[in-house]
């Protein structure tokens, strides 16, 4: 009976999509102690399609991996209440400050260390830094092929997965060898819920956590100092209010504005 | 050696439009930096293709003719931009923040080790200072872009490492022929010195592109209407508007969630950017993530009833009434008044 190692990645974000009323301070700067920390959305649609896998293959193991602080294991254990077998956190100070290179590289090891994998899936994108780099750079330090943009798994066996995908302005559909990295768009099917009986089973269940040493990985090239890009300068968006003319729907007023604009050759 | 590259996106039987803005751009920092721009173009059937890129100041263009490379697929176009560059050595790479853009970059910069900033909205030339190491660095490309959902603007620099990568969102910069006669060299490489047969692993069975159905980013003129707009139909008369002025028709998340057009007419942070010379926002509150997408519009016209709706801060008219009362009077005046 054909089944899969599967390894899905998952990231705990900040909400930058639901901001409330307190995510914004007076000085119109962001409030981040006021976001709640998720499971990065697309990487709910990521655990669903591995999730869907293990329900045509039984047997087929799905293994949760993050990066982050300790905290970050609330994903784990979430996609544990879905149906997840067994998380991964690989936690470790000199992670810290990582661009999306060096987070691949530390994520990349972490991959080799859990031995044979024949899929690895992502969501597209993480919504605090929406890149959409890391999953494509864990192929490429794998040496692997990958599918970005992932909407469905059409079809799979031993051997080959067929994709369909978004391209600019449509779609396409892939066929690929395995093993292979897919990272997976919100368009496709949204994670089922939590389980009542793996809630019961997993509310204390130890994850494994590993260490930049556990994984083999070389400092050098973790974190900040493993990072190329550096962040020079950071400008909050504060909105200035500039002059502006206020006029009513009177015909008056709408013939002063439309003969302006016509004036100036903004229209016509 | 040092020089700037685009890569250019073929889209259809010719070059993306954002390829194109970033030649244009691309010539403006190789003259700042006071090197050559050179352009990469990989697909299949390319014969004549320099004719569209050329103008745009280009000094060389690299052709990679294969029918293999068309469509798109990941390894083979990255393998092609690795080992172009580890024989040219740029310092810059620019390419399009779109589907391809996305999924080539960072496969190039994982293979060659260089930082790679997604979705530019802008890119300039300056200086940094390492000061936990006490270095200091002249003409680094800024790579500016929004992130944690548009709340922030951050400027982000790769010191050490090249090329300095970077995605650049379609819309967001100028597209600008320079000189029709434009003298560049067009170098024709043998795609077999770059790609392996192991690279072609992925194989395009079906492919299914629309042409756009609207012309946003590089609209002159936009009407955009929001949740404001209170129902569907209420977008016809947008789209009279529109009609009209020869203008495009978008909108704010909010119209779209709330089903009054479709999806893709999405403008702001998640959707489209655009730069229009007239932006005239109806009904739409002007959420940061919405201005976001707009706010390097030339003349900005918000209609809504809510005088204090965030949007009125950056309009340079604000109609303070109800969009159904406006429209039709604008769509009079103009008719009776413009050429």
């Amino acid at each position: 009976m054909t089944k899969f190692n599967i390894v899905v990645l998952a990231k705990q974000v900040p909400d930058t999509k639901n901001l409330g009323p307190n995510a914004m301070t007076a000085e119109g700067t962001v409030n981040r102690a006021a976001l709640p920390a998720i499971f990065n959305p697309e990487d709910l649609n990521a655990l669903e399609q591995a999730l869907r896998i293990k329900d045509k293959f039984p047997g087929t193991k799905v293994v949760l991996l993050t990066m982050g602080l300790p905290k970050a294991s609330a994903v784990l254990r979430e996609g544990l209440y879905r149906g997840a077998d067994d998380g991964y956190l690989l936690t470790d100070r000199v992670l810290g400050g990582a661009d999306t290179l060096a987070t691949s590289y530390a994520l990349a090891q972490a991959i080799k260390k859990l031995g044979k994998v024949d899929i690895i899936l992502g969501g597209r994108q993480a919504i605090d830094g929406d890149t959409a780099q890391v999953g494509p750079q864990i192929a490429t330090k794998l040496g692997l092929p990958q599918i970005t943009y992932a909407e469905k798994i059409l079809d799979l066996d031993a051997k080959h997965i067929k994709v369909k995908r978004l391209i600019d302005g449509g779609v396409e559909t892939v066929e690929s060898p395995l093993p292979i990295v897919v990272t997976v768009n919100g368009s496709a099917a949204s994670c089922r819920p939590r389980n009542a009986k793996l809630l019961m089973k997993n509310k204390r269940t130890e994850f494994h956590v590993w260490s930049a040493a556990d994984v083999d990985a070389n400092v050098e090239q973790c974190g900040f100092t493993g990072s190329p890009t550096k962040v020079k300068a950071v400008q909050n968006i504060v909105f200035k209010a500039k002059e502006s003319k206020t006029f009513s729907d009177s015909d008056e007023d709408i013939d002063v504005l439309m003969k302006e604009l016509l004036d100036n050759h903004t229209i016509g | 050696m040092n020089n700037v590259f685009v890569y250019c996106q073929i889209e259809g039987r010719k070059i993306a439009d954002v390829s194109l803005e970033l030649l244009t751009k691309g010539r403006k920092l190789a003259d700042q930096l006071n090197v050559k721009l050179e352009a990469i173009v990989c697909g299949s059937n390319l014969k004549g293709i320099e004719k569209e890129i050329l103008a745009y100041g280009c000094d060389v263009l690299h052709v990679f003719d294969d029918k293999r490379l068309a469509p798109y697929t990941s390894m083979p176009h990255a393998a092609v931009l690795v080992n172009l560059f580890k024989e040219e050595k740029p310092q810059i790479c620019l390419m399009g923040a779109t589907v391809i853009g996305r999924d080539l970059g960072p496969r190039v910069s994982a293979s060659l080790t260089s930082g790679l900033t997604a979705d530019c909205t802008s890119l300039e030339i300056g200086e940094y200072d390492d000061n936990k190491n006490n270095i200091h660095y002249d003409n680094l490309l800024y790579q500016i872009r929004p992130a944690f959902g548009g709340n922030i603007v951050a400027t982000i620099v790769n010191p050490k490492n090249r090329p300095q990568m970077a995605t650049v969102r379609a819309g967001v910069m100028k597209k600008e022929i320079l000189d029709v006669n434009y003298k560049g060299k067009v170098i024709l490489h043998k795609v077999s010195d770059y790609v392996s047969e192991t690279d072609y692993l992925v194989n395009v069975i079906e492919r299914h592109v629309e042409e756009a159905r609207h012309n946003l980013p590089g609209a002159p003129i936009v009407i955009a209407g929001g949740y404001g707009m209170g129902c569907k139909c209420n977008f016809n008369l947008l789209y009279d508007l529109a009609h009209e002025l020869h203008a495009e028709v978008g909108a704010s998340r909010a119209a779209c969630d709330a089903g009054f057009c479709n999806d893709d007419l999405q403008i702001g942070q998640t959707g489209v950017t655009v730069r229009p010379k007239l932006y005239i926002a109806c009904g739409i509150s002007g959420q940061i993530q919405h201005i976001a997408g707009m706010q390097d519009s030339g003349i900005i016209i918000s209609i809504n009833n809510d005088k204090d709706a965030p949007i009125n801060s950056i309009a340079d008219y604000v109609i303070n009434a109800n969009v159904e009362d406006v429209i039709p009077k604008m769509i009079k005046y103009y008719k009776q008044n413009s050429k």
